[in-house]
């Protein structure tokens, strides 16, 4: 799916969000454009003051952009006021009624578009099914756990069958295994209601597990939009391959292009072959990026060599950091097999052999 | 075994007896202040009125006829005390008027304050506040001089040529309310606040996220979630404006009398110390009714939903 181009649900164009007014004006959100397709998983990822909530917020309508357009479906929402638009919102602090119990909360937004009592039931009853919570429903929203809270805020979103539904961190204030779970959950849900969701988080990992697309932001920006592979093996900013994973950053310089590909020489002097972002000018320098992961490190020669200066044991993986010729540090991770596998000495010299296909230029 | 049980009676003896001892300065003050002189009003409204005021030791329930009933002074036949029905009336309308009236003025003043940013919600606070500083007394002149006949609001009505005579507000129903509504806003406005303050307003936004309009948001987000404030506020401005005693004799002239003016004239002018009393009380009785009745009502939808 992410790689097919459907529909689109959600077009930004060229959105601005300007906050405060002559010298204390802030830009939260500097001429966005991102389109969102239909029924994906959507994911603004991105660190707190990116923006991301920002573009989530004008898209639900409880702001107005500066500049710019919001398309739904091929109509521009961006002065519609949120109670006018089909999208529904999950809230990071899930504000639940508290005057209301809780089904009376999943069925708020079908009484308020005016549905007959009946069909408001029947919807309720089915949205507490769905997120297996048909017990509880005459509790008060105080009554309930943070976890079963999150489900209760996830139904009554849902609830009036929005076209798309946006998540605002949903998850952060749960405890690590409840959000597992969640996170699993959310899945599930978008599978079986087909619903577009556009999730909001600053947790790379969660993007990465959830996402059919992601678009990672910085200081209002979009830097990249791309399938979790994409922005993880093939990041196309410092911004994006940093907050994402972690990451070996070296210095080279471009001796030749031949398609996406180049040849790049390390400061060490070393050879390697890097795949080029779209969209790069070449000016001579650029920086290579390899995935610890990517490389390998390896007693005797490799594509480049250092000194063992720390192993790290993780369990599932060996972290290797190694002194390059150079000064720069760079780590391997290996997979831990049984039995085999080569261990490493602090202070013995290796050879690291960079894989086809890993290393990444950056546009930056 | 025995001792620990006599230990454990001991200590309970001490207990109660601290719990005595901790408590008199409440008790004392809710005997002398607040019982105390209400049973002395009872026991004078069951007395005979003295010939220059203060009352004779004789039983009697004249006092309470009285309240409802008129003793024709020539054939002792009893009929409905029209004139104190009336005050009633006027007392009980004029309060509930000025209650709502608060309330309407009131909210909205309170919702802007508690939505302005936390360093100037003070600022306002203490604005609203101020009149407070001034005795009820010039407050209320000061609306006199508002409204009369060559007051600010007439001479600026005739000087536009929108009317040619002074609007007559002055010693009517309606220079009370204003009066009231003038002085009691305050009394309003700081329980509202109170409640809006704490009001969760992504629970507004999560309102109009599931399609409620503004008026939807207001009736069942925000005025469920600040009925305590609605409450309060009501109590505080309905028990003041039911016996209020300046206002209305200020702006309401000698006829347009309330309850208060009534009861004072019974212990003054009138000399007839039994038939105030029993005023007095019909009107906290008056009170406390209404409080309940009211109380009740709008609890009442709080407690049905859970």
């Amino acid at each position: 799916m992410p790689d097919t181009p459907g529909k689109n649900a959600i077009e930004v164009r060229g959105v601005r969000k300007v906050f405060g007014t002559g010298e204390a004006q802030v830009a939260a959100l500097d001429t966005v454009s991102v389109s969102i397709r239909e029924n994906e998983f959507f994911t603004l990822l991105g660190p707190s003051g990116c923006g991301k909530t920002t573009l989530l917020r004008l898209i639900a309508g409880f702001d107005f952009p500066s500049e710019g357009e919001i398309m739904l479906y091929g109509e521009d929402i961006a002065p519609l006021p949120p109670f006018k638009r089909p999208v529904n919102t999950v809230f990071q602090s899930y504000a639940l009624f508290p005057h209301m119990t809780v089904a009376e909360n999943i069925g708020f937004g079908l009484e308020m578009l005016g549905k007959p009592r009946a069909e408001i039931d029947a919807r309720v009853a089915e949205m507490l099914k769905l997120v297996r919570m048909e017990k509880l429903a005459k509790r008060r929203t105080s009554q309930i756990s943070g976890g079963q809270q999150q489900r209760v805020a996830l139904a009554r979103a849902l609830a009036p069958q929005p076209k798309v539904l946006l998540l605002d961190e949903p998850l952060s204030a749960l405890d690590y295994k409840l959000r597992k779970e969640m996170q699993i959950e959310l899945k599930r849900l978008q599978h079986e209601t087909g619903i577009t969701f556009i999730f909001v988080t600053h947790d790379q990992e969660e993007a990465l597990t959830m996402s059919d697309r992601i678009a990672v932001m910085s200081s209002g920006k979009i830097l990249q939009v791309g399938s979790p592979r994409d922005i993880y093996d093939r990041p196309a900013e410092r911004f994006v391959a940093d907050f994402i994973g972690e990451t070996n950053f070296l210095d080279a310089r471009i001796d030749g292009i031949d398609g996406s590909k180049a040849k790049v020489t390390l400061k060490s002097g070393a050879t390697i072959s890097a795949t080029l972002p779209d969209g790069f000018k070449p000016d001579g320098e650029a920086t290579v990026v390899i995935r610890p992961e990517h490389a390998k490190a390896v007693k005797g020669d490799g594509d480049i060599s250092g000194v063992v200066e720390n192993v790290v044991y993780f369990g599932t993986d060996t972290h290797v950091h190694i002194r390059l010729d150079d000064g720069e540090t760079f780590t391997v991770r290996q997979q831990n097999a049984r039995g085999a596998g080569t261990s490493f000495e602090r202070g013995e010299r290796v050879g690291i052999v960079i894989g086809d296909d890993a290393a990444q230029i950056l546009k930056d | 075994m025995a001792t620990a049980a006599e230990i454990e009676k001991q200590t309970e003896a001490r207990e109660i007896r601290n719990r005595w001892f901790l408590s008199a300065p409440a008790l004392i003050i809710i005997l002398l202040a607040a019982s105390g002189p209400l049973l002395i009003v009872l026991l004078y409204s069951f007395l005979t009125p003295g010939p220059y005021g203060d009352v004779q030791w004789t039983f009697s329930t004249e006092g309470w006829v009285s309240v409802f009933l008129e003793r024709d002074i020539f054939d002792d036949t009893l009929s409905f005390a029209s004139a104190h029905l009336t005050i009633f009336w006027r007392s009980l309308k004029l309060a509930l008027m000025a209650t709502a009236a608060t309330l309407i003025f009131g909210f909205p003043t309170a919702y802007f304050i508690a939505t302005r940013p936390e360093r100037t919600r003070d600022i306002w606070l203490f604005l609203i506040t101020i009149p407070f500083w001034t005795n009820l007394l010039i407050r209320t002149f000061a609306v006199l001089q508002v409204i009369r006949n060559e007051g600010i609001i007439n001479t600026a009505l005739i000087n536009l040529g929108i009317t040619d005579q002074p609007i007559q507000m002055l010693y009517t129903d309606f220079a009370i309310m204003v009066g009231m509504v003038y002085v009691y806003l305050p009394l309003m406005v700081l329980p509202l606040y109170a409640s809006m303050e704490k009001l969760d307003f992504r629970l507004v936004e999560a309102g109009y996220d599931l399609y409620a309009t503004r008026w939807q948001v207001l009736k069942r987000i925000i005025f469920p979630m600040v009925r305590p404030g609605v409450i309060a506020g009501s109590i505080l401005v309905f028990i003041p404006a039911i016996g209020a005693y300046v206002t209305p004799s200020v702006l309401g002239g000698g006829k347009n009398m309330m309850f208060a003016n009534l009861i004072e004239l019974q212990f003054g002018q009138g000399r007839n110390w039994p038939l105030g009393a029993a005023l007095s009380i019909t009107v906290m009785a008056i009170v406390m009714v209404a409080l309940l009745v009211y109380v009740r009502n709008t609890s009442g939808s709080e407690a049905r939903h859970g």
